[in-house]
């Protein structure tokens, strides 16, 4: 599948923006990171921020943005329409958390946390099922996508929050928490690689165009002599050898890395502590990139089967 | 809506029938669809490049050609390729906007392109790579079964069936309702053991394709009153009338 850009960059920010969102939500009322509403407006603003920038990007990911509005209404049948309406509808929460923390309303905030709390974690589940849903394509059809998005979501939002919290020097429970998610986070994502690897493909050339009864199907000569939006679009082939190193540069400087500088902020505590929240956080940010690439390029489409693709992919 | 209308037994099912025994691979079929479409309902089918290099474009109609198997039995298999109209087609359901629908009357699968706001969602739960997006517009857009002529009565009777059926000089296209088994279609699926395009993924599509017939085994040996070889006859006089004779 064609890596946009608008969309890698959407599900990442928001990802992180939700999960940013959800730690702060439910760790301020257990008094687990700094109760001053400079923290708090810090917290819930930068994740509103990362929120409404991934919206707008995956605004740009469609053809005729002006009518975004209308995808609101199909939640009945479809996940990107749920997607949407949780989004907006744990904006409501998320932005009277924003006030009540500035206005220092602790019970205001404390019920408004949990709920954005809630919102975010249904919001980012939904993420996960436009992709789980899909059963064309094997890689994303898999039990572990979904439970990774919320995995990466909640990881990547408590390494921010223990960044945010370092610089009031009290990183330590969300540090602790992103520490255990990012090695959660590293482990979840070996073994759905090793799975998809391993996987045999559900769909092939043969039972593609049906001729298997009379045996191996090769092409012969393709519809077209130019490349077509199909090809563009899920056909995208990627290196494997790239993808190798993008598998080690995801896995260590996404998860490992940031999980092992996270402990250290632990154990060192004060300004060195702040330090590796914040090196943890840069780098879980850009190892998540590298993730989602890969996500969409690593997938396979059966489309691609018509035009000759390895079933493998 | 994009939640899809309750099936009811014996509910009209809209469909094709590819016969890839007679498919000659011309690609009339793909031609006239696109003929008739740019101007049809969802029209237009727009092209980049048209008349230059890395010319590519919006078609409903690709015709791919394969080999299949080895050997004797292998076989050149021309293989036309359009929307299928699933039963339980996945790229209504994913839409988020209700453009994406399936008419409960006939089960053909539209896209109303005033609703559209081509997120591509659609294109990516289609299995087939029945969608194909208008860049021009920033719509998606598919095969609508020529809704536009089979219910067209300012069109003689006769001419009331898809482009692509129309215009198909090898009869390998046939276009009619597998809701009802008693259809010409219907009887002609069962007749010759008609298939559906990658089952196992459960979108249960409509149309169905005719495998190519198997060619008659030729026999290895030679037939068993072929007689004696010429240089097994001795007389010269039979040798020269088994040699007039074989002529």
């Amino acid at each position: 599948m064609n890596p946009a850009p608008s969309i890698v960059f959407f599900t990442v920010a928001s990802g992180a923006g939700y999960g940013l969102l959800f730690w702060a939500g439910l760790l301020r009322p257990l008094g687990w990171v700094p109760a001053s509403p400079g923290f708090g407006a810090a917290a819930v603003g930068l994740a509103l921020v990362l929120i409404m920038f991934g919206l707008l990007s995956s605004m740009a990911h469609l053809g005729r943005p002006e009518r975004a509005w209308r995808a609101l209404s199909q939640w009945r049948s479809s996940w990107l329409s749920r997607e949407g309406v949780a989004a907006v509808v744990t904006f409501g929460p998320a932005g009277l958390l924003f006030l009540s923390v500035i206005g220092d309303h602790t019970a205001l905030a404390t019920a408004m946390g949990l709920l954005s709390a809630l919102g975010a974690a249904i919001t980012v589940y939904c993420t996960g099922m436009i992709y789980a849903s899909l059963p064309t394509i094997r890689q994303w059809h898999h039990p572990l996508v979904t439970p990774g998005y919320l995995l990466f979501a909640a990881f990547s939002g408590a390494a921010l929050l223990a960044m945010l919290a370092g610089f009031w020097g009290q990183a330590a429970a969300p540090a602790a928490i992103a520490a255990v998610l990012g090695a959660a986070a590293f482990l979840l994502k070996r073994v759905y690689w090793a799975s998809v690897d391993g996987a045999r493909p559900v769909s092939t050339m043969e039972t593609a165009t049906g001729l298997g009864s009379i045996g191996k199907v090769r092409v012969l000569d393709p519809p077209h002599t130019e490349t077509n939006y199909l090809l563009r679009e899920m056909a995208f082939r990627i290196a494997r050898v790239h993808a190798a190193r993008l598998r080690t540069i995801a896995s260590i400087a996404g998860f490992a890395a940031p999980a092992v500088l996270l402990a250290l902020a632990l154990v060192t505590g004060g300004v060195l502590a702040g330090i590796c929240a914040f090196a943890a956080a840069a780098l879980a940010m850009v190892g998540l990139m590298a993730e989602r690439w890969l996500m969409f390029a690593e997938a396979t489409h059966t489309v691609a089967l018509y035009y000759g693709a390895d079933a493998r992919g | 809506m994009t939640s899809l209308p309750e099936s009811k037994p014996g509910a009209k099912k809209l469909g094709l029938v590819i016969d890839l025994d007679t498919c000659v691979g011309c690609q009339a079929c793909a031609t006239n669809c696109k003929e008739w479409n740019t101007s049809g309902h969802m029209a237009p089918l727009p092209d980049r490049h048209p008349y230059s290099a890395g010319q590519e474009g919006v078609w409903f109609n690709r015709v791919h050609s394969y080999e299949a198997g080895d050997g004797e039995d292998g076989r050149t298999v021309h293989f036309p390729r359009s929307c299928l109209h699933c039963e339980t087609p996945a790229c209504v359901t994913v839409c988020p906007t209700g453009a994406s629908y399936k008419r409960a009357e006939d089960g053909i699968v539209l896209v109303n392109t005033d609703m559209c706001i081509g997120c591509q969602l659609c294109a990516w739960a289609c299995p087939y790579g029945a969608r194909e997006f208008d860049d021009d517009q920033g719509v998606m857009k598919k095969c609508t079964l020529c809704i536009d002529r089979i219910y067209n009565e300012h069109i003689p009777e006769e001419r009331r069936v898809p482009a692509c059926v129309s215009t198909c000089p090898a009869n390998a296209r046939h276009f009619g309702d597998l809701g009802d088994p008693d259809s010409a279609v219907s009887k002609l699926v069962a007749e010759r053991g008609g298939f559906e395009l990658m089952p196992e993924l459960g979108y249960k599509p409509v149309n169905r394709y005719l495998p190519p017939r198997r060619a008659p085994k030729a026999d290895a040996g030679p037939p068993k009153d072929a007689g004696p070889l010429p240089s097994q006859i001795t007389n010269p006089l039979l040798r020269w009338v088994d040699k007039v004779l074989s002529r």
